[in-house]
């Protein structure tokens, strides 16, 4: 057998703390900065297991997992189902167009209809914000926000720290500015508690109609001079205008919005020489970042699709491998 | 003959001033005499450590019936009102058909005459088929018994129909009801727009789209002499603005709904749907100006706001449940928790607004204990000390975020024309 070393050697799996006993993750706001730190330390692991060539392990084989996602994804669905099949689970695809939702059904039916299939960990996406946690007060397995509305997108917000820590080392003391439509977004939330957490100073930036003032109040600079900010920033992270969930233009028109907060060479030439760009994505290219800098030297945009298997993977092992879960799981057959 | 003797308790009447432990005697279904001495009525009801109390009326309640009995019907609802302490309620006419007809006035009426539980008095709709396009024939619905008029719980977002509605209940001297919203402001956003809905993500509805309808309101009260009723004021400056309206004496009253000045915005971080209300809960800082306002005197009328929703249609995502709460059976104790324990009012005042302010609101001759009047009367427990339980509820709808709570005081026995409807047997 000439297969590598590492493939040879029984592998194992990063170690979950005994202090671990989350079943859920619906958001960062509730989550500690240890817990926040023992996410990515785990991510990191398996990044390195995943570089060393091994592609699949099988630590979580014989649980399954759903991906729910009641709102369009490819990335975020398809990351998370990489990062189920390299951790040896079982995955299974709902698909709420071709569902019952689409007789009729209401969710949470759906929902305990999909966990009597011995279901161990849902992946949930929803347009509505709360409902993730609608259902797992409804369900009893495990459930991973991957989205819900405005609301948070931890995942997101935990792949964005990750690569900034690999970058920089450590996230304290970084200016750390999220540039776009703030009020509407998830990944902007998810980012932002976390961030706040590991001791980062968060900026948010955008149009006044898209970046309430009353983020002051939660311990967030508020600028709307992207101008101003880009030569004190270490990170930017370029965040999609969301046409499609706003009622009434809150901004006159896309070239207006591309004059004033896109990311573009001439802005690149005043910011630090070892700025970070990123962008959660899908980027809409010319508006909220030029493609030269979308591809530049400092863009770490495909380093965030990497990271994101990798912290998926890190969430799903902490919330469906670690004895806890199963400790809980048979407390309420009980 | 018929007597009852109710006797040893604190008698408040708001609207004759009398706060005095006392008895009370019920001869016919009327109130016969205050202070009586009488030792052999046929009936006793010993009122020791209870207060005695006109029964409480209600100026904003859903029935649902015709058309959404998943809900709650006229007999359920009128009912829920007796556990709560309620002995007159004003239903909306936000059923299916609207109550926008004769027809549905008697409906409701008859309904309630055969259920004999609360008194039920009829809000007419100010448009056809509650449209907020042009006058139901609101002459027509006074004849048969309507009591005032609203489109509520949908605002009259014309400018035009508000100001001829106002202007056409002046012969009727009848007061239009006005849920005060400005459509396109609050989007059918699921909570107050504020700190709270900016963390959750969740789509905000704005002071403004209360405050910016309320102005139109009063200006146009004030311009035409129509009497206004605001139904349910719940921000800081719709309180502001009424209390100035009132001191350039327009003819205008404002009520407030139990739960605005019992809970906040916060409420929502448990995305629960039965906090989903509109208005909608605001923050700490407007809950304060409204219980100033209550202490004050610029919102007159307390009121449930019951707003029943069948379990089905509230466990559903944020967005996609409606509106509403159900209060007939808690609004007697958030008074005595939120408004009477911490100090805001005495009893005397908080039975005022739910008394004599509402009845006269509504037109109607109740909340008095004057001798002569219906004898309508809740005797009350204020140191009962209960857990609510939904699924105890009279109401046919469990949609309330307090159960399990621990809640204070409680009716304890109901008299509706003389006869005690809930509680006590005699």
């Amino acid at each position: 057998m000439n297969t590598v070393a590492a493939d040879t050697e029984p592998l194992a799996p990063p170690p979950i703390p005994s202090w671990w006993n989350r079943r859920h993750l619906l958001d960062t706001e509730s989550l500690s900065a240890e817990e926040i730190t023992v996410i990515l330390d785990t991510a990191e692991q398996f990044k390195q297991i995943t570089e060393q060539g091994r592609q699949k392990l099988s630590i979580l084989s014989g649980q399954v997992v759903a991906n729910m996602f009641f709102e369009d994804s490819t990335r975020t669905r398809t990351s998370f189902g990489l990062a189920a099949n390299r951790l040896g689970a079982d995955l299974v695809q709902f698909a709420s167009a071709s569902s019952s939702l689409s007789k009729g059904e209401t969710l949470i039916d759906t929902a305990k209809t999909i966990e009597a299939m011995h279901v161990d960990v849902m992946v949930v996406r929803h347009r509505t914000p709360g409902t993730p946690h609608l259902l797992s007060e409804n369900v009893d397995c495990a459930l991973i926000n991957a989205g819900d509305g405005p609301h948070e997108h931890p995942t997101q917000g935990l792949l964005d720290l990750l690569t900034i820590r690999q970058q920089r080392g450590s996230l304290e003391g970084l200016t750390v500015a999220l540039v776009g439509d703030i009020n509407h977004s998830r990944t902007a939330r998810s980012n932002i508690w976390a961030l706040k957490k590991l001791g980062a100073h968060v900026i948010v930036c955008g149009p006044s109609t898209l970046v309430s003032p009353h983020w002051e109040s939660l311990g967030v600079e508020v600028s709307y001079d992207f101008d101003e900010i880009v030569p004190r920033c270490d990170v930017l992270n370029l965040l999609r205008i969301q046409f499609e969930r706003q009622y009434t233009r809150p901004f006159p028109s896309v070239r207006e919005y591309a004059l004033l907060y896109a990311m573009n060479k001439e802005r690149m030439k005043r910011a630090r020489p070892d700025i970070l760009i990123m962008a959660p994505g899908p980027i809409n290219r010319g508006v909220e970042i030029t493609p030269d800098v979308a591809d530049g030297p400092h863009s770490v945009i495909l380093h965030q699709v990497s990271n994101g298997i990798a912290v998926r993977m890190a969430v799903l092992w902490l919330i469906a491998g670690s004895p806890a879960a199963g400790q809980q799981a048979d407390q309420e057959s009980e | 003959m018929s007597e009852i003797l109710i006797r040893n308790g604190r008698v408040i009447d708001p609207q004759s001033g009398l706060d005095e432990i006392t008895s009370l005697l019920v001869r016919d279904g009327l109130i016969a005499e205050v202070g009586s001495s009488t030792e052999n009525a046929e009936s006793v009801i010993d009122a020791s450590n209870r207060i005695v109390a006109p029964g409480l009326v209600d100026t904003h309640v859903q029935l649902r019936e015709p058309g959404f009995e998943e809900d709650e019907t006229i007999e359920s609802g009128s009912a829920a009102a007796l556990a709560g302490g309620f002995t007159s309620i004003a239903c909306l006419p936000n059923t299916d058909p609207p109550i926008d007809t004769p027809a549905g006035v008697e409906f409701v009426r008859q309904k309630a005459a055969r259920a004999c539980q609360a008194n039920v008095h009829v809000l007419g709709c100010i448009s056809k088929n509650r449209e907020g396009e042009e006058l139901a024939e609101i002459g027509t619905l006074v004849e048969s018994g309507a009591v005032a008029f609203s489109d509520a719980p949908a605002p009259l977002a014309s400018t035009d129909l508000m100001r001829r509605a106002l202007q056409y209940c002046l012969m009727f001297d009848k007061p239009i009801f006005s849920h005060a919203e400005v459509p396109e402001l609050s989007q059918e956003g699921i909570m107050h727009e504020g700190v709270t809905s900016l963390v959750l993500g969740l789509s905000g509805m704005p002071a403004d789209a209360e405050d910016v309808m309320t102005s139109r309101d009063l200006r146009l009260a004030e311009s035409t002499g129509g009497r206004l009723h605001l139904m349910n004021v719940s921000s800081r400056d719709s309180v502001e603005q009424v209390k100035r309206a009132k001191g350039r004496a327009a003819r205008v009253t404002a009520g407030i709904c139990a739960a605005h000045f019992s809970m906040t915005d916060q409420s929502l971080r448990s995305f629960d749907s039965n906090y989903k209300v509109n208005p909608p809960l605001r923050d700490q800082q407007h809950l304060e100006s409204c219980i100033a306002g209550l202490v004050d005197g610029t919102i007159d009328v307390i009121a449930s706001g019951h707003a029943p929703r069948a379990t089905e249609k509230k466990m559903r995502e944020l967005d996609l449940a409606p509106y509403g709460m159900v209060q007939l059976e808690t609004t007697l104790s958030l008074v005595i928790m939120n408004l009477i324990t911490p100090g805001h009012l005495d009893w005397p005042a908080a039975l005022a607004k739910l008394t004599s302010n509402p009845a006269s609101v509504l037109g109607i001759p109740k909340g008095t204990l004057a001798v002569g009047a219906d004898a309508d009367i809740v005797i009350i427990d204020p140191h009962a000390e209960w857990t609510l339980s939904a699924d105890d509820l009279v109401s046919r709808s469990k949609n309330t975020p307090l159960d399990g709570s621990t809640m204070l005081g409680r009716a304890e026995t109901v008299l509706v024309g003389g006869e005690v409807r809930f509680g006590a047997q005699l």
